[in-house]
C-alpha cells in the first residue's frame, strides 16, 4: 500500500499534503497539550515500534505470511493523535531510508494510512468494544475487526487515488502520464489483497496483541477504553468508577424486593414440616405434583431436622414488622449486606495473606 | 550484521533476515555518508533542496526521454560521488523497477490506444498508449528512488534532520524523526534478539496457531518494551533539563561550491520540466 513515485500526480500530491497538514497540526497540539514534555519520547518510541513491526512476517491461515502496518495497534494504545504522528513518523522514514513509499507521495502514504487508517481503527474500535471491562475477549474481537477494517479503508482510498490518474493525467496521445488503471481496474485489484491477505495480516496483529496485553498489561489499554470501562482485579482506580452501575442497580432491586410478595403459589420443594398436616397446603404441593398426593404425615427425618435452626427473619418478615412489603424489603437489604460484609471480610483477609507472602519473599531474597 | 547469504526458511527466519537486512542498510547509508564524495562534501540542506528540485522534476515531466536523462544524471551524481553503484541500483532501484514493471506490464494491454503489436498465442493486444504508460511508471520509479537514495547514502540522518529545519518543518517534528531513527535501530536489534531465542528454544514444526501466537506475543513484548523505554528516555530527558522546549545546533554554512551545485540542480529541474512539458 506504500505509494511509490510516480504513480500520483504531482497536483494529487500535493493536495494529499494539504490534505494531512490540519491532521498533523491538530495531533501535534493535542499530543502537546496533554503530553507536553512526554510528547518527544513517547511519539518517537512508539513509531520506532510501529516501524519494526511492519517487518514482521505475520503466519496466516492457508500457509501464506503478510505485513501489517500496526494502524489500529497504535491508534488502540495512543488513541488517534498519537496514532496519526507515529504511523506518519514510521512512513517518512521508511521513504526516506528504505524507499518504501515515494518521497514525493510521503503526504498520500500518511493520509491514506496514518489518518484515514488511524482515525477509522480508532471508531470501529470504540463502536464495537463499547463499555466492555478491558480484560474482555469483546475488546481483542474489536481490536482484530478494527484493524480488518481500517487497512481495506485505507487500501479503497489509496485505490480511488490510483483509479483517479488516468482520468485527469494523460500526455498528447492519451498515454495515461502516472498510474494507468482506472477505477474499475484499481479498486478490485487493490482490495482483493487487502480483503484477503493484507486485512487479515491486520487482524491477527492488532488482535492477538490486545489479546496478549489483557494479560500481561492492561493498562496500555486503558487510555482510548472510554470513561468508567471495568478494568480487570487489581486496576483499583478505573474498578472503582466502573462498580458504580453496579451499585445503583443493586438499590433498585432491593427497592422492587416485596413485588416477589405479588407472586402465588409456594416453591416446589420448599415445604415445611406444618405444611403436611394443613389441608389448604396438602392442596398446593399435590397440584404442583403432578396430582401426586403428600404423605399423610410428615417425613421423620425432615420434621427432626426442620427443628434444628430457627431463622430469625423466618419467611423473609421480621416479627417486629407489620407491614409485609416493609420487612421484605428490610430483609433483602439486611441480606445484601451480610454477603458484602462476608465478601469484604474474605478479600482483606486474602490481601493480609497475600502482604505476609511477599514479605516473606523479600526476606528470603 | 555480515553480508553472508543466509538461508531462507521460514517466517521467523524472513523475520530475522529483514530486520537485518534493514540494520546493514542503515548502517551501509551511514558508512557511505561519511565518505568523501562530491555529494558528501555539500551542504545538506543543498542536497536536499537541489535532489527534491529533480524529484519534482521527475513527477512532473510528461516525456519518457526527459525523465530517462534525469535518471541518467542520478547515476552520474552517484558516480562522482563514488558512491557504491552495484548497491544503489541492485539493492534499491532494481528492485522497486522490478515491482513496478510487474505492475506495469498489464498496462501495455490495458491501456486503450493505438495496436502496434499482438501477443502469439493469448491474442493479448499491445497499443502504443500502453507502451509509453509503462515506460513513464518504470523510467519514474527508476528515476525518483535512484535520487532519493543519493540523498540517504551521501548524507547523515541527522544531517538531513537538521536540513529540513531550514524548510520551516516544525523543530518538534524534526526531533521525533531523529528519536524514531535512533530507537528504530535499537528495537530492530531487540527484536532480532527475541527471534532469534525463540529459534533457538524452538524443536520440531511450529503449528500455524503456535506461529501466530509467537508474532503477537513478539509484538506485544515489544509494545510495552517501547513503552517502559519512552518512559526511561523521558525521565533521562528530564535529568538532562529537557522541559519540553527543543534546540538545534545549526552550523551549516554555505560555500562557494554549494551555491553552484544548487543552482545546476534547479537550472536542470527547470530545464527538464520545461522540456517535459
Amino acid at each position: 500500500m506504500h505509494i511509490p513515485d510516480g504513480y500520483l500526480s504531482p497536483t494529487t500530491c500535493a493536495a494529499l499534503y494539504a490534505g494531512a497538514a490540519p491532521f498533523w497540526f491538530v495531533a501535534i497540539r493535542r499530543l502537546e497539550r496533554t503530553l507536553h514534555t512526554r510528547l518527544v519520547p513517547r511519539v518517537s518510541l512508539f513509531a520506532a515500534f510501529s516501524f519494526v513491526v511492519m517487518m514482521f512476517n505475520i503466519p496466516l491461515p492457508g500457509g501464506t505470511t503478510g505485513h501489517a502496518v500496526g494502524m489500529a495497534l497504535a491508534a488502540i494504545v495512543l488513541g488517534p493523535a498519537g496514532a496519526i504522528l507515529a504511523i506518519s513518523t514510521a512512513l517518512i522514514i521508511q521513504a526516506f531510508f528504505f524507499g518504501d513509499g515515494g518521497i514525493t507521495a510521503i503526504g498520500a502514504n500518511c493520509f491514506n494510512m496514518a489518518i484515514v487508517g488511524s482515525l477509522v481503527a480508532f471508531v470501529v474500535y470504540r463502536v464495537l468494544a463499547g463499555r466492555a471491562p478491558l480484560d474482555s475477549p469483546r475488546r481483542v474481537v474489536a481490536a482484530g475487526l478494527a484493524g480488518y477494517v481500517a487497512i481495506n479503508a485505507a487500501a479503497l482510498v489509496t485505490a480511488i487515488e490510483f483509479g483517479l490518474q488516468p482520468l485527469f493525467f494523460r500526455d498528447a496521445s492519451g498515454a495515461p502520464l502516472y498510474c494507468p488503471y482506472p477505477l474499475s481496474v484499481a479498486v478490485p485489484a487493490m482490495m482483493i489483497g487487502h480483503l484477503t491477505i493484507a486485512g487479515i495480516a491486520e487482524l491477527v496483529l492488532t488482535g492477538g496483541v490486545v489479546a496478549f496485553l489483557q494479560r500481561t498489561d492492561p493498562a496500555l489499554l486503558a487510555a482510548t477504553a472510554g470513561r468508567g470501562v471495568m478494568a480487570p482485579a487489581g486496576n483499583s482506580a478505573v474498578a472503582s468508577g466502573g462498580l458504580r452501575p453496579l451499585w445503583i442497580t443493586l438499590g433498585v432491586l432491593l427497592m422492587l424486593t416485596p413485588l416477589g410478595l405479588l407472586a402465588g403459589g409456594a416453591a416446589w420443594g420448599e415445604w415445611q414440616a406444618s405444611d403436611f398436616s394443613d389441608p389448604a397446603s396438602r392442596q398446593v404441593i399435590a397440584a404442583v405434583s403432578l396430582g401426586q398426593p403428600p404423605p399423610a404425615t410428615p417425613p421423620r427425618g425432615l420434621e427432626r431436622l426442620s427443628s434444628v435452626w430457627t431463622a430469625p427473619l423466618r419467611d423473609y418478615a421480621p416479627p417486629f414488622l407489620r407491614s409485609a412489603p416493609v420487612g421484605y424489603a428490610l430483609s433483602a437489604m439486611f441480606g445484601a449486606g451480610l454477603v458484602i460484609l462476608a465478601i469484604t471480610g474474605i478479600a482483606a483477609l486474602l490481601r493480609v495473606r497475600q502482604r505476609a507472602g511477599t514479605a516473606d519473599d523479600t526476606v528470603s531474597l | 550484521m555480515s553480508g553472508n547469504v543466509r538461508p531462507r526458511g521460514g517466517f521467523a527466519e524472513r523475520t530475522v533476515n529483514g530486520l537485518l537486512e534493514a540494520m546493514e542498510r542503515a548502517m551501509l547509508a551511514e558508512t557511505n555518508a561519511a565518505g568523501s564524495g562530491w555529494l558528501q562534501r555539500l551542504d545538506p540542506r543543498v542536497k536536499l533542496a537541489g535532489l527534491l528540485s529533480l524529484v519534482t522534476a521527475v513527477a512532473m515531466s510528461h516525456r519518457a526521454e526527459v525523465i530517462a536523462a534525469l535518471f541518467g544524471v542520478g547515476i552520474a551524481m552517484a558516480v562522482a560521488s563514488r558512491l557504491p553503484l552495484s548497491t544503489l541500483l541492485s539493492g534499491v532501484s532494481l528492485a522497486t523497477v522490478a515491482f513496478s514493471s510487474a505492475l506495469a506490464l498489464p498496462a501495455i494491454f490495458l491501456t486503450p490506444g493505438r495496436t502496434v503489436g499482438t501477443v502469439p498465442v493469448v491474442g493479448w493486444t499491445i497499443t502504443a498508449q500502453g507502451l509509453t504508460t509503462a515506460g513513464y511508471l518504470v523510467l519514474r520509479v527508476a528515476a525518483t528512488t535512484t535520487l532519493g537514495f543519493l540523498l540517504v547514502f551521501s548524507t547523515r540522518w541527522a544531517h538531513v534532520l537538521k536540513a529540513l529545519r531550514a524548510f520551516r518543518v516544525p523543530i518538534v517534528f524534526v526531533v521525533i524523526l531523529g528519536m524514531t531513527y535512533r530507537y528504530i535501530l535499537l528495537l530492530l536489534e531487540a527484536a532480532r534478539d527475541m527471534f532469534d531465542a525463540r529459534r533457538s528454544r524452538t524443536v520440531g514444526p511450529l503449528t500455524g496457531g503456535e506461529r501466530r501466537r509467537l508474532v503477537t506475543q513478539g509484538a506485544g513484548v515489544l509494545l510495552a518494551k517501547s513503552l517502559h523505554l519512552s518512559g526511561e528516555v523521558f525521565l533521562a530527558m528530564q535529568a538532562r533539563g529537557f522541559r519540553g522546549e527543543v534546540y538545534l545546533l545549526d552550523d551549516f554554512v554555505m560555500a562557494r561550491a554549494d551555491w553552484i551545485a544548487l543552482a545546476s540542480c534547479a537550472g536542470v529541474a527547470l530545464a527538464a520540466v520545461w522540456a517535459g512539458r
